[in-house]
């Protein structure tokens, strides 16, 4: 991809968010639209940038404050670049009761990054998720669409191994 | 609306519908416990100390959001839900600092009077507990993360009174904190500096940067002439931090307790005002006769000039080129003082005690010093200085009435009453029209621009010209009435603005609500402003241009208002801001 067709391309975006923002904008209640917009900005840009946080919060007139809590609040909106490889780790009370903890705390050490963080080559991104309706599998993790059921801690580098060689195909 | 009758604790209440358990319960005398509610902010409900009983309810309500019904029976303090509410306290306890005697707000704060009330005697629970570094960027705030209980009174009053919205939540559940967008350090922000986040917190979660340090070093140093000037609105509620009734100005005590702390000259910022109302009704003036640019907007109040400079940056041509009372007596001291008593400015240490916490930023303004030094050392608000002559163990109650030093301690009643919300008017006004036909007019008392309404009009006609004025007070009230302006719906020739509720007299800086106070109680604010206005009736002067020391000024010094040596040492500019105000 060239440099014009990738500034093309984010000048699409920009104005594809401004559309968006004129259809579910309503003037007499503007919190209505903030998480539809944030979510759209999100699908968007892969995640919340700063510029598009503080141009939601102008275009609907609600304090940058305000969207930065909201973005914050949940778990789904990501404050930095997601990595090629986002890893959801389900902390929802099923899975936490069979050990969800100890997943989490496993894919730190083995990533060096905690959750809602990004690996500095960029290929994996922790997650916490509250319940991905697979209690049955408890406990359960998904990188990209991938599910990964009744995980043990030392099932980690393994499954971290397949994706890091995936890379290198 | 209809009334309806329920019972609170075996009493028979009829309050209209709509009414909370909370309010109908404080009708009839019974104080349930409270943290997060306050009355002039929405409610929220995260605190769950008002819980009571309501029979036929599975569980216990939050009395602060559950509106009364007909022939609800409702119990507020059975064993259970004493024993039920002191859980909720000592959880909250388990998640702030054991420091309280080394707290600034030690015997000042709520949380403490709370947890005595409802009887936390020992600490049952010790669990993890947040830690946080303070954000000291500010000139004006220091915000402390780790004190904060999560009431959000600060994130609503920032939003819901002043209109300015810095504050924010990050993140959820135990990890949550009370924030600016992206943790910027608060310098950065929107945040105006008003303080009023100090006066509604119930913790110290929010402080001033506290100056008491500089200001005693200062006064320790022999080589330093310290001098210090006194805003209108600190008199009107020192008293308050001794224990003395509320709405009596405590001048002469405040006077002699500087001089006891060992200030070497005690000025009044009211000279400062009335100087202030010379060059501005001077300015009114001239911009009427040569087409503006109208309206004239005040420009006393730094945390106003700051929001203006971020929400209204299309405005700052309207805004006073007047520096602050402040401002102009620091510059005096520097200049003409200095040079009248032969003394070396820069030697000259100049502190200035303010209602304000946002004069702390003012003072940081770089435009309105000399390259070499600022014109104002130091700003202490209220608080500081009644904690000073504590800890100098000077017994206010007990000091005899003194004067203020001359020259540049004398003032006129005009001086006074900027402490209040519709002063500054007011006091223009009775110059203005002085200026225009050559006599005093003949009611000294504008009564129009005074009270707590929050936007208050007048028109009034001197010599076949109109003019139209308005008042707001509290940022919130400021963005309305600015709104009007914008869109042509109101037009104006003049403005004043104050940054917070009821003028200074409601400053960021000013005494901590008392043990059966709410902040920002209304009433409050009214009997401090009387202490002003008595004191104006009071004063042999009333007129800011029969200030024979402010003349003397001119005379000797300045020329006339708007003089050259005025606009170089009076007068200053404005900058539009970043991030710019959402709205």
């Amino acid at each position: 991809m060239g440099i014009q067709t990738s500034v093309v391309s984010h000048c699409e975006r920009w104005r594809e968010l401004d559309e968006f923002i004129e259809q579910v904008r309503d003037p007499e209640h503007p919190q209505g639209a903030l998480i539809p917009v944030l979510h759209h900005v999100q699908e968007l840009f892969g995640y919340l940038p700063q510029a598009a946080m503080n141009h939601v919060a102008q275009k609907l007139n609600i304090p940058t404050a305000e969207v930065f809590g909201v973005a914050t609040f949940y778990s789904y909106f990501s404050l930095v670049p997601k990595g090629k490889y986002n890893i959801s780790v389900c902390l929802g009370t099923a899975c936490y009761v069979k050990g969800a903890d100890r997943i989490m705390k496993t894919l730190q050490e083995e990533l060096g990054i905690g959750p809602k963080q990004t690996t500095p080559d960029g290929l994996f991104s922790i997650q916490d998720a509250r319940c991905v309706g697979a209690c049955s599998l408890a406990p359960v993790m998904m990188i990209n669409n991938d599910v990964y059921g009744q995980l043990e801690p030392a099932q980690i580098p393994e499954i971290l191994a397949k994706y890091r060689a995936k890379r290198n195909e | 609306m209809s009334d309806v009758t329920l019972t609170i604790d075996g009493r028979s209440v009829t309050v209209p519908a709509g009414t909370t358990i909370m309010q109908a319960a404080d009708k009839i005398g019974i104080h349930i416990p409270r943290l997060c509610y306050h009355p002039q902010l929405s409610i929220e409900g995260a605190c769950r100390v008002c819980v009571v009983e309501v029979e036929g309810q599975r569980n216990l309500v939050a009395s602060c959001a559950f509106p009364v019904a007909d022939g609800m029976v409702v119990r507020t303090a059975t064993p259970e839900i004493r024993q039920i509410r002191r859980d909720i306290v000592e959880l909250i306890l388990d998640n702030h600092p054991m420091d309280c005697q080394t707290c600034e707000r030690d015997g000042n704060c709520e949380l403490q009077r709370l947890a005595y009330a409802v009887g936390v005697r020992e600490r049952l629970y010790e669990g993890e507990r947040k830690s946080y570094k303070p954000d000291t960027s500010s000139p004006s705030l220091i915000r402390d993360p780790e004190k904060c209980i999560l009431c959000h009174r600060c994130v609503r009053l920032c939003r819901e009174i002043q209109h300015v919205g810095v504050l924010g939540y990050y993140g959820r559940g135990f990890n949550t904190v009370i924030m600016p967008a992206y943790d910027a350090p608060f310098q950065e922000t929107l945040c105006t500096t008003c303080g009023q986040c100090i006066n509604v917190c119930p913790t110290a979660a929010f402080l001033e940067k506290p100056h008491t340090d500089r200001v005693l070093d200062a006064l320790a140093d022999p080589e330093k002439f310290v001098v210090v000037q006194v805003a209108p609105s600190v008199r009107a509620a020192i008293g308050e931090g001794f224990g003395m009734p509320l709405g009596v100005a405590q001048t002469g005590r405040m006077v002699a307790a500087l001089r006891l702390l060992g200030f070497d000259k005690v000025f009044d910022t009211q000279f400062g005002a009335d100087l202030t109302v010379m060059e501005e009704a001077s300015e009114l003036v001239q911009r009427i006769k040569s087409g503006g640019p109208l309206p004239l907007i005040t420009s006393c109040s730094p945390a106003w000039v700051k929001f203006c400079e971020h929400f209204f940056p299309d405005f700052l041509d309207n805004l006073s080129t007047c520096k602050s009372p402040m401002s102009m007596h620091s510059a005096i001291v520097k200049t003409y003082y200095a040079q009248k008593m032969g003394l070396d400015p820069k030697k000259i240490y100049s502190v200035a005690v303010m209602c304000c916490t946002a004069k702390k930023f003012e003072a940081e303004r770089p435009e309105l010093g000399t390259p070499e030094y600022p014109h104002t050392d130091a700003v202490i608000t209220t608080r500081e200085l009644i904690w000073m002559i504590k800890s100098a163990g000077i017994n206010f109650k007990e000091l005899n009435e003194e004067d203020f030093d001359r020259p540049l301690g004398e003032s006129s009643g005009a001086g006074t009453i900027f402490g209040a919300t519709g002063g500054v008017m007011e006091a223009a006004l009775r110059t203005g029209i002085w200026m225009l036909t050559g006599s005093n007019p003949s009611d000294v008392e504008i009564t129009p621009v005074r009270g707590l309404d929050g936007i208050k009009t007048m028109e009034t006609e001197i010599k076949g010209l109109k003019l139209r004025c308005a008042v707001a007070h509290g940022l919130g009230n400021a963005y309305r009435l600015m709104q009007a302006v914008r869109s042509g719906e109101m037009k104006l020739d003049f403005i004043e603005i104050m940054g917070c509720p009821g003028g200074c007299v409601g400053g960021g800086g000013q005494p901590y609500a008392g043990y059966d106070a709410v902040p920002l109680d209304p009433e409050i604010l009214r009997l401090r402003a009387e202490a002003l206005y008595n004191e104006d009736r009071g004063k042999p002067r009333r007129f800011a241009h029969e200030n024979p020391d402010v003349q003397q000024l001119y005379k000797e010094f300045l020329g006339h208002p708007l003089s050259e040596k005025s606009h170089e040492l009076l007068h200053t500019f404005y900058y539009r801001r970043v991030p710019p105000g959402i709205g």
